[in-house]
């Protein structure tokens, strides 16, 4: 393999190691927020019960989130010397501004972790505040990094490179951060919120008592309700993005969508997948003139086909099957939250019915997918952008790092990240089932 | 000043604060390891200061890798370029360090797996750390074909890396055994303080001499360097005379109380001894950032981004100064933390 390939895998591999973690480092946060503000107004021990044990969870999956971040942070400047050149001189903010982020995170997730017990309950509060804060203002700040290597903008460049007329914050706040930014943090709270449906769902299959049952209730309830809100968010910001896509990379709309002719009235592939040697998409479900009306609000808004542009520039095709998958499954999951809390609302509350298996069944899948449509939107993000690493302004090829010894180091780090993931599994299994809800509840009731 | 020195000198300014603390943090990380079974719970005390402080200083050190690429984004091109290999065997041991350090406060019986991998990544990340310093003289990178990279042989077959990395252990044991004297003794453990009192006593001297030999073993191609340095001599007599002082405050009676040293007072020097010290090799190496191609002023961002960033700077520190104040507070101060069983 050439060396840009293995860098590509190797940068992309370990982001899609640090994207679960930090996924869930942002998610989680605000369903302890929101625990611990439902505690303090319903004076439920339960919502109490469920900050702490969520919050041993994020201390845990945070012992993977920072070292991984440290490695991609490290990494872009190993494998992409070229392109962090220019960042440095042109979008250094956001980073810059991330680090007092970690540190705001950081300082109080120790604070809240190791001196809980020594603070007042409102201060509590806040600090868990800070810490969601902190997690969030991070997402958003390297998603600013990302939409400028999208729709690059805040510089000029002569044709041998030179750099000049430096506008750093016309940089940050280029074209499309506000609508990807708005996406990144939506769609990492719809994946917390999954992912503690998920498991409040496979807890109540079991069997236990009926405290404990109430428990896993109203855990899976919250987390619907979130994860329900989030979704329907999610769909719309990333509806925003499409139309900031036909704006600003229209071969990038025009990949994702299969489309090869430039037209008005154009169709929206679903589905199927774009076959390289007849230069169409088979076996999709087209559905007239919709394409048109969602990248631009008309039926007559023309889409431009990957025709317009040379050949050398395309994206790769497979970013179509990428996008249908995340759109997909976003578009299922929305469903599924929507179909059990209407089936909550109409049965369980009002007839004191049971959730039937299949359906706990199907939302203990919700996480995992959540956690799908997010590598699959960043790997079709990234991708899509290709052949450039900053569209139109520098290609990957430039970007990469000209070490030759990547093979050796990429197998090392693929080795380091299978252990940590493997182990943290293991770590939050045997913790937990030496604290189990039961042992917590009892507590409570011996008070 | 112009803008290209008040750069480097902020980036000083953050390697020597990361450098303390790293110091601090990975030798605690030793100490915990020796001192594991200590009757004195001195392992136990190493091991209180680092489980709530190692997340702030991880991002220290990602600070010091966004500042440069900010400041210096040449100097990060040819740095990212020719350190893949020690950076990316860096990066490998601190994921597994971080990771265990937490995944053992979760779960019991990953401690002793735990204490055995903070304790040798403490010695081993540093001294692939102060490698950096070694290349940066020049000599070590070879440039073929417009491409760079670094001579790994003739690295390794150099003595002055060698001598590097022990004035690093050096000073990152004696820097630590330091902190923690003085952190016993605010836990009030008067048998943990004069363990690491001892250390602190013993290794003192041993810094002094391992940065004498690092300097007589120059490698040849840093004679600029070492003509540099003994134009700064100043700085380094007075960072003599404070290490002196502060040494022997280890002996000075404790005030009202029995007991021996002053320990807040003998680290508050010593730090000052190394912020004296770096200040002079820090002038010394300039303009280079890494000799003989690469100086602060080819290397230096655009002059917006600089001014947009020092902005920033001003802004996050207003904002995180209490921050840290609160966190000294709670987990450097409060008795109720400190003087838990
Ligand atoms: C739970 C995850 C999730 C879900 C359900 C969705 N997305 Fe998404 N999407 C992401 C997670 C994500 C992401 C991982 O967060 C991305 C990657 C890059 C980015 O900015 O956000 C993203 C990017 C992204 C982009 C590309 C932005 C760019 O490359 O500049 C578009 C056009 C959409 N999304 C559109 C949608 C639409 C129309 C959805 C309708 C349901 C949708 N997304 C659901
Ligand atoms: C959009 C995707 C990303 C999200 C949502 C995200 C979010 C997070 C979160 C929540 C943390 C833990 C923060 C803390 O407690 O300190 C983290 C750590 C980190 N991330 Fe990411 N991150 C993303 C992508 C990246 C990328 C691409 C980089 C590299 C440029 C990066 C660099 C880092 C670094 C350096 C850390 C460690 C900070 C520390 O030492 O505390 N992240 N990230
Ligand atoms: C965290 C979620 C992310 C994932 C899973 C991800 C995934 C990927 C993948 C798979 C590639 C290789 C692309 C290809 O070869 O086709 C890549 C490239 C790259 N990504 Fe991302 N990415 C993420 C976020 C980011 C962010 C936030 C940044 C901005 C700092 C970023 C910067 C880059 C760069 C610089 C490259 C290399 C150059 C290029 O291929 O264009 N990525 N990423």
């Amino acid at each position: 393999m050439d060396t840009v390939i293995l860098a590509r895998s190797f940068f992309g591999t370990s982001l899609g190691f640090h994207i679960i973690f930090a996924t869930l480092g942002v998610g989680l946060p605000l369903m302890i927020v929101i625990a611990e503000i439902l505690h303090l107004t319903k004076k439920d021990k339960h919502y109490s019960i469920m900050a702490k044990r969520w919050t041993k969870a994020f201390a845990v999956l945070l012992g993977v989130a920072i070292p991984s971040g440290t490695i991609v942070g490290v990494q872009l400047s190993l494998l992409w010397p070229g392109f962090m050149e220019i960042v440095g001189k042109v979008i250094s903010l956001p980073f810059q501004i991330e680090i007092f982020a970690f540190f705001i995170e950081a300082l109080f997730m120790s604070i809240y972790v190791y001196a809980a017990d020594r603070l007042p309950r409102y201060f509590r509060i806040i600090t868990v505040i800070f810490v969601a804060f902190g997690a969030v203002a991070s997402a958003i700040l390297i998603t600013a990094v990302n939409t400028w290597m999208n729709t690059p903008d805040g510089f000029k460049i002569k044709p041998d490179g030179t750099i000049y007329d430096v506008r750093p914050w016309d940089a940050f706040f280029n074209p499309s951060f506000v609508s990807s930014a708005m996406h990144v943090a939506i769609t990492a709270y719809m994946t917390g919120a999954f992912a503690v449906a998920s498991v409040a769902a496979f807890k109540l299959m079991k069997k236990q008592s009926e405290d404990e049952a109430a428990y896993h209730r109203k855990g899976l309830l919250l987390s619907l309700m979130v994860a329900f809100s989030m979704s329907f968010l999610s769909s719309i910001t990333g509806h925003h993005s499409a139309q900031i896509l036909h704006e600003y990379s229209p071969e990038k709309l025009a990949a994702a969508e299969g489309l090869f002719e430039t037209t008005t009235y154009a169709p929206l592939a679903i589905g199927g997948y774009t076959d390289p040697e007849t230069e169409e998409v088979k076996y999709g479900i087209e559905i007239p003139w919709l394409l048109s009306w969602l990248a631009g609000g008309t039926f007559d808004t023309e889409v431009k086909g990957l025709y317009e542009f040379p050949r050398e520039t395309w994206p790769p095709f497979y970013v179509h099957t990428l996008f249908n998958l995340m759109v997909g499954i976003g578009s299922l999951l929305l469903a599924v939250a929507g179909a059990v809390l209407l089936y909550w609302w109409f049965f369980v509350r009002k007839k004191g019915s049971r959730f039937p298996k299949w359906m706990l069944w199907t939302l203990v899948f919700s996480g995992p997918l959540s956690m799908l449509c997010i590598e699959f939107g960043w790997v079709f993000s990234c991708s899509g952008r290709q052949p450039w690493t900053i569209y139109r302004v520098q290609t990957t090829g430039e970007a990469a790092t000209k070490a030759s010894d990547l093979g050796p180091l990429f197998a090392l780090f693929l080795l380091l990240y299978i252990t940590l993931g493997i182990l943290t599994i293991l770590i939050l299994k045997a913790y937990f089932k030496r604290n189990p809800v039961s042992k917590d509840l009892e507590k409570l009731s011996s008070y | 000043m112009s803008e290209q020195v008040l750069a480097i000198l902020i980036m000083w300014t953050f390697i020597f604060v990361y450098s303390i603390f790293g110091s601090i943090d990975f030798g605690s990380g030793f100490w915990a390891m020796v001192y594991n079974r200590h009757s004195s719970m001195a392992g136990k005390i190493a091991n209180r200061f680092l489980s709530p402080t190692w997340e702030v200083t991880n991002v220290f050190l990602v600070l010091l890798v966004v500042a440069f690429v900010g400041f210096f984004p040449k100097g990060a091109y040819t740095l990212g370029t020719v350190m893949l290999v020690p950076v990316s065997l860096i990066l490998f041991f601190l994921a597994i360090r971080s990771a265990f350090m937490v995944f053992s406060y979760s779960v019991q019986g990953y401690r002793r797996a735990m204490f055995i991998i903070s304790g040798i990544s403490g010695l081993l990340i540093p001294s692939l750390l102060i490698a950096v310093l070694p290349i940066s003289q020049g000599g070590f990178i070879e440039r073929s074909g417009g491409k760079e990279s670094l001579m790994l042989a003739e690295l390794f077959s150099s003595p002055s890396l060698y001598m590097y990395v022990l004035f690093g252990l050096a000073s990152e044991l004696f820097l630590s055994s330091l902190f923690l004297a003085d952190y016993s003794r605010v836990s009030n453990n008067e048998k943990a303080y004069r363990l690491y009192r001892e250390n602190a006593i013993l290794l003192g001297p041993l810094t002094l001499i391992a940065a004498v030999i690092t300097l007589l073993f120059m490698s040849p191609e840093a004679k600029w360097l070492v003509d540099n340095l003994y134009k700064q001599k100043i700085w380094f007599i007075l960072s003599f005379i404070v290490f002196l002082i502060s040494y022997g405050s280890l002996w000075w009676p404790k005030g009202k109380r029995p007991g021996i040293g002053r320990p807040r007072f003998a680290l508050l020097g010593v730090v000052l001894q190394y912020g004296l010290a770096s200040y002079g090799y820090g002038m010394a190496h300039l303009p280079y950032i890494v000799y003989p191609d690469l100086t602060i002023y080819e290397a230096f961002t655009a002059k917006e981004t600089f001014y947009s960033l020092m902005i920033m700077y001003g802004v996050g520190l207003a904002i995180l100064t209490p921050g840290f104040y609160i966190f000294w507070r709670l987990f450097l101060k409060d008795k109720r933390y400190l003087q838990q069983e």
